[in-house]
């Protein structure tokens, strides 16, 4: 049986899940600054 | 550790640290996948399928090392009442399941060219799913319990419960008769019956999905302080 596409599916996944959690966890953690600084500005 | 207990004290450390374990992680698992991918040879039994080991492993690795987190910030929550434990084992949640999934998704991958099946349930990969199972329980208690304005202590005792299945997975391949393979290698014994060829590409991709795990917890984290931050600033602005 040829291994490259279970091999490259692997690797996809990791990419897929790892890349999609860090973004995702970055977006959040900027989204959440601004927000707490934008009220931080207010009087 | 209780130095750090303070909120802006643990900011102004996490703040430069989630750049620099990020980058480094990403830089590191670069380096050691594209050498596993190209460079390692390929194994004497498992031929190239041995490459799914440079992910497989650091992904089961961070699975049980996201829980092991999960219940040191519980006990640190209930014990010492930390301010910043039920944070920390809040955003260790989701990416402990997504490393746990990455886990059980790459072993079926390696196991149909290797084993010649995509699963089956021995001690191994059963206790890692239900370890995943696990993780969906705690992810959805601790939101149920933050909408209710709880301070999380259900969940917190979840966490240190949770934690019976981590020597059940750890011993599971010595305790039954196991399709999985047993223990290759042993940090704390400094044991390794791996080729060195394919031990450094190894322990550097697991070096590398480790500091990046830590940067994502880090920017979990800082933003659900800014959240509650956000919160506490509402509810003084209602109530003036």
């Amino acid at each position: 049986m040829n291994p490259w596409p279970f091999i490259i599916g692997a690797y996809a996944v990791t990419a897929l899940g790892t890349l999609g959690l860090t973004l995702w966890s970055w977006a959040a953690m900027r989204r959440a600054e601004a927000d707490a600084a934008k009220l931080g500005e207010r009087p | 550790m209780h130095v750090y207990a303070n909120p802006a004290r643990f900011l102004k450390i996490a703040r430069p640290l989630t750049a620099w374990l990020g980058w480094a992680g990403a830089a590191l698992i670069l380096l050691a996948l594209a050498y596993g991918l190209f460079a390692a040879p390929a194994e004497r039994l498992q031929g190239e399928s041995v490459r799914i080991l440079y992910i497989h492993v650091p992904a089961a690795w961070l699975g049980m090392a996201g829980w092991t987190g999960i219940a040191v910030a519980s006990l640190m929550q209930l014990v010492w009442r930390h301010p910043l434990a039920a944070v920390a084992g809040r955003a260790l949640a989701v990416p402990g399941a997504v490393f746990a999934a990455i886990c059980l998704v790459t072993g079926s991958l390696w196991g149909r060219p290797t084993w010649g099946t995509y699963w089956e349930w021995d001690g191994r990969m059963t206790s890692m799913l239900v370890m995943f199972f696990l993780y969906l329980g705690y992810i959805a208690l601790a939101a149920a319990e933050k909408e209710k304005g709880a301070e999380g202590r259900l969940t917190a005792i979840f966490g240190l419960v949770g934690a019976v299945n981590l020597p059940i997975i750890h011993y599971s391949v010595t305790w039954w008769n196991t399709l999985h393979q047993g223990q290759s290698l042993s940090i704390i014994r400094g044991r390794s019956t791996i080729d060195p060829s394919m031990l450094w590409p190894l322990l550097g991709a697991a070096l590398g999905f480790s500091l990046l795990f830590g940067a994502v917890v880090l920017m979990r984290m800082r933003a659900e302080l800014a959240r509650n931050k956000v919160e506490a600033r509402l509810k003084r602005l209602a109530a003036a």
